[in-house]
């Protein structure tokens, strides 16, 4: 049975009760564990730090050359904090509530209350790193608003959030590296974890330089290794973000919450064509004085588009401001899932712009008009030269073409209350977990997350696992160590000896394809049955015709990519289980045949008011769904309205 | 596709820091000028593996400009020759049809080559680890808006903050020196207010690490500037200098 661990009591009071009854670690004992750490984005560069700082020894992973290179650098908008600096009606309840609602009410009310208590400290304590958050002329904090709230909570650096939170983690990092309290391995690649009697006791990692494959043991395990989403290929992740490390402790009896949701973000540069190898967001945040377009008539959008008339052109009344016009209340600043599926809709009714037509504008002109060019360029200024590099095209001067991609995966790996797995003492931190944005995220939500999970959670619940285990060391010598390690050996053997006539990009474009035509922005029962098959098949073709070059004994991309899409070949199917399963609409999850009269994603509380957790069973055997049934105690459940 | 290139690439290629490198010559067919360096790279790529050689190994993550992983000195310059870009937001619009493209890893001793055009910087992690830091332990600290900081300080702050630790200064600067690197994130702490207690043990913990990492000189001929894809500007050196030669003169005290 799941067991959730959430404490009863008040919600208010549920982390603070919590936090007491959890078992302590005494301060001299703390040296006599080892805590490993796998990925150094936020999650996982803060709590590095913070277990380290705390005493624990920590070994911290990470497959890029340095630690700050994680994905999370490049998350540019802001992270919410319900500081209520502005005075304008902010608390922890109504960060709660924008946070439940906007997760379409398919996340755990004591997980996400949480987040929105401990959200404060995060601030507090990025400020007291050095990190330069945008500041007001009086010196203190400024804020803007982000979708689906109508407050603003959003802590910002620019455009580069992500990047002076992560340094900021980062520098928390290597002060404890220096300290000799974190052994710090970059250019390592998880590929396995190893239990002893059912518990995390180590990983197996490969030396992404010397090929060597290694043994670490520990007494808890931590994966703060990200999302999932370039399971479609294409998608504003960067290149080496993977399920693998997930995915393998899914197999080793970590059961995976909620596989299908997936945030197909709004505001990203359209595909240009078949070399695309990844796609860029363009902050959230300009949608805060962005205006959404596309012509009124399909007339017009054709003529647009065969070059017969200029976007100059098209008068203020034949152009459709369709956010505006359809969510008054919200306009433009709608959550992620119904701006993706409004542009969907427009364009799919041949109203779409630019060249391949599948595209909308999202236009500053009024903006620069109301703030002038100057204000506009402070705000977004890194923005506007980043989608100036890749199209060519001045957004000063003419609207951004914009069109939604695959950004973030809600669903991860089921965790408790503590942020505990199915399998005693492997914790799963940030994007790695489904815990906190149910079925949709809220934007600058993943930051939060990340970092309160890391410097706020697990400080607290990783010590309640240790205290119970006694002192002796993890014994490396236990047969598990080397069983595991032959199976990760004779696994690389195998892609090695893989001599095909595809390339593994093949592969995985394909993959790709089936993901996002299928199990993408709109989702069906024959479609999903449809891309089951196709899935299989790939996997078949996968092990019998691709080919991987080189050999293990040194850098080899070629292999490092085809273990990575072995383990995407095998988790798209078992998103696609958990999409057809899930016979309702919420959030990202957009099932056709659950949708109200107006088109938005219509849930079925009756039956799906769950998360599906998922469990392994072994090599091409159904996997079994259990259900953690969600209780809403003190939020009432309603259809989402943002109009 | 009409306005598509042909190009020559002649290609760095090295199995290891044991071995000789040398340069190989590719045809790029077909590139489009809407794709990225990186993404023309891949092309050529799928064609070697296809034909069962071993693919160029390039670093290269997030290809949206900002984690700095991904590096290449293209035809003499860092970043090709696009100013305040990375090779991984540089288009090949930036490039004609029969062109001849060099492209080497970045050449710095304390940046031993592992394959072919990635190089190891882990010389860069170990100076922020010297002091790139302020003492602050996870909780416990004052609310955030109890230390106003003057917008123009932050904002200069944030300026120097922004570096992506790529390592096209030391690939730039004929000494392959580190100082614009170094001096933007002392330059940071030295600005705010949070950086003032150990401002100057900083600067010498950070500035003792990058000389035993064996990184050049500065001779103040401003490459790294004109190079930097992120606009870290040379008066950061200026700042370091005067933080590590006040310190020298008059604050010496212990590294921490």
């Amino acid at each position: 049975m799941l067991d959730s661990k959430v404490p009863a009591g008040p919600l208010a009071e549920k982390w603070s009760k919590h936090k007491f009854n959890l078992k302590l670690v005494n301060p001299a004992n703390k040296r006599k564990y080892t805590i490993i750490v796998v990925g150094t984005g936020l999650a996982g560069s803060s709590a590095a730090a913070s277990l380290a700082e705390l005493g624990y020894n920590v070994k911290a992973f990470c497959y890029q050359d340095s630690p700050r290179r994680a994905h999370s650098i490049a998350a540019q908008g802001g992270i919410n904090a319900a500081k209520n600096y502005q005075n304008d009606g902010d608390s922890v309840y109504r960060l709660f509530y924008d946070t439940i609602k906007g997760g379409d009410y398919r996340a755990r009310e004591a997980n996400v209350y949480r987040l929105a208590e401990v959200s404060v400290n995060i601030i507090d304590q990025c400020v007291a790193q050095g990190v330069p958050f945008a500041r007001e002329y009086g010196g203190l904090l400024d804020n803007r608003s982000f979708g689906g709230a109508q407050v603003s909570r959003t802590f910002y650096a620019r455009g580069q959030t992500g990047q002076q939170l992560l340094l900021g983690a980062y520098s928390a990092l290597n002060r404890q590296i220096n300290k000799g309290k974190v052994t710090m391995y970059n250019r390592h690649e998880m590929l396995d974890l190893v239990t002893i009697d059912g518990h995390a006791r180590g990983i197996i990692t490969r030396n992404m330089v010397t090929g060597a494959i290694e043994s670490h043991e520990g007494h808890a395990v931590l994966l703060c290794t990200g999302g999932y989403g370039n399971v479609f290929f294409l998608s504003t992740n960067a290149m080496g973000c993977n399920v693998t490390a997930a995915w393998r402790a899914h197999k080793r009896g970590a059961f995976f919450g909620n596989p299908c949701y997936t945030q197909i973000h709004p505001t990203c540069i359209p595909v240009t064509g078949d070399h695309q190898s990844k796609l860029t967001l363009m902050s959230e945040s300009l949608r805060n004085d962005g205006r959404v377009w596309v012509p009124k008539t399909v007339e017009l959008a054709q003529k647009l588009r065969k070059g017969e008339i200029k976007i100059s052109d098209i008068k203020e009344a034949d152009r459709d401001y369709y956010l505006e016009r359809k969510y008054p209340s919200f306009g433009n600043l709608v959550p992620r899932d119904v701006a993706s599926r409004n542009a969907k809709e427009v364009v799919d009714e041949g109203r779409g712009v630019g060249a391949s037509g599948i595209a909308v504008f999202l236009d500053f002109e009024d903006a620069i008009k109301r703030l002038g060019e100057d204000t506009v360029r402070a705000k977004y200024g890194n923005l506007f030269d980043m989608y100036y590099q890749i199209t060519d095209e001045n957004p000063y001067k003419q609207p951004m073409r914009i069109y939604p991609a695959v950004h973030y995966t809600m669903g991860g790996l089921w965790v408790d209350y503590n942020l505990m797995t199915t399998v005693p003492g492997l914790y799963a931190l940030g994007e790695c977990n489904f815990s906190d944005h149910g079925a949709n995220r809220l934007g600058a939500s993943a930051l939060m997350q990340g970092l309160a999970d890391g410097y706020f959670v697990i400080p607290y619940t990783v010590g309640d696992y240790l205290a119970g285990l006694g002192f002796d060391p993890v014994d490396k010598n236990h047969p598990n160590f080397e069983k595991t390690r032959k199976e990760v050996e004779d696994n690389v053997r195998k892609l090695l000896s893989l001599k095909g006539s595809k390339t593994v990009d093949d592969i995985h474009k394909k993959l790709g394809h089936i993901m996002w035509e299928y199990c993408g922005m709109a989702r069906n029962e024959v479609g999903l049955t449809k891309a089951k098959g196709l899935i299989q098949e790939l996997r078949k073709e996968f092990w019998s015709d691709v080919t991987v070059l080189g050999e293990n004994e040194e850098m080899n991309q070629s292999l490092e990519k085809a273990g990575r899409v072995a383990d995407f070949l095998e988790l798209g199917e078992l998103m696609v289980d958990d999409a057809l399963n899930r016979r309702e609409s919420c959030g990202g999850h957009f099932r056709e045949e659950s949708q109200t009269e107006e088109g938005e994603a219509k849930r079925d509380d009756k039956n799906f008011r769950y998360v599906a957790a998922w469990e392994y069973k072994g090599e091409n055997q159904p996997e079994v769904l259990h259900k953690e049934p969600l209780e809403f105690e003190n939020v009432k459940l309603t259809q989402r309205s943002y109009k | 596709m009409s306005g598509n290139m042909n190009l020559t690439l002649k290609v760095w290629r090295q199995k290891n820091d044991k071995t000789r490198g040398k340069f190989i010559t590719y045809q790029a067919n077909n590139i489009s000028p809407d794709m990225s360096f990186l993404e023309m790279l891949d092309v050529v790529n799928e064609e070697l593996v296809r034909k069962g050689e071993d693919p160029i190994h390039f670093d290269h993550d997030c290809r949206e400009g900002i984690c700095g992983m991904c590096s290449l000195h293209i035809n003499g310059r860092p970043h090709g020759p696009k100013q305040g870009t990375t090779t991984c937001q540089l288009h090949m619009r930036s490039f004609h049809d029969g062109q001849t493209i060099v492209i080497e890893p970045w050449r710095a001793a304390a940046f031993p080559v592992i394959k072919d055009l990635a190089v190891d910087r882990s010389a860069f992690d170990r100076i922020q680890q010297a002091g790139g830091y302020i003492n602050v332990n996870t909780g416990g600290v004052p609310d955030a808006n109890s230390i106003p900081i003057p917008k123009v300080i932050a904002d200069e702050a944030f300026e120097s903050a922004t570096c992506i630790s790529c390592g096209a200064c030391v690939a730039a600067c004929k000494n392959a020196s580190a100082m614009l690197f170094v001096s933007a994130k002392i330059s940071q702490y030295a600005l705010l207010p949070q950086g003032q207690t150990e401002r100057y043990s900083r600067a010498q913990a950070m500035v003792a690490q990058m000389d035993a990492e064996g990184f050049g000189s500065c001779t103040n001929t401003g490459a790294c500037e004109a190079e930097c894809p992120v606009g870290i500007k040379l008066t950061n050196i200026a700042r370091m200098n005067r933080e590590y030669l006040t310190a020298k003169l008059f604050k010496e005290e212990e590294p921490h």
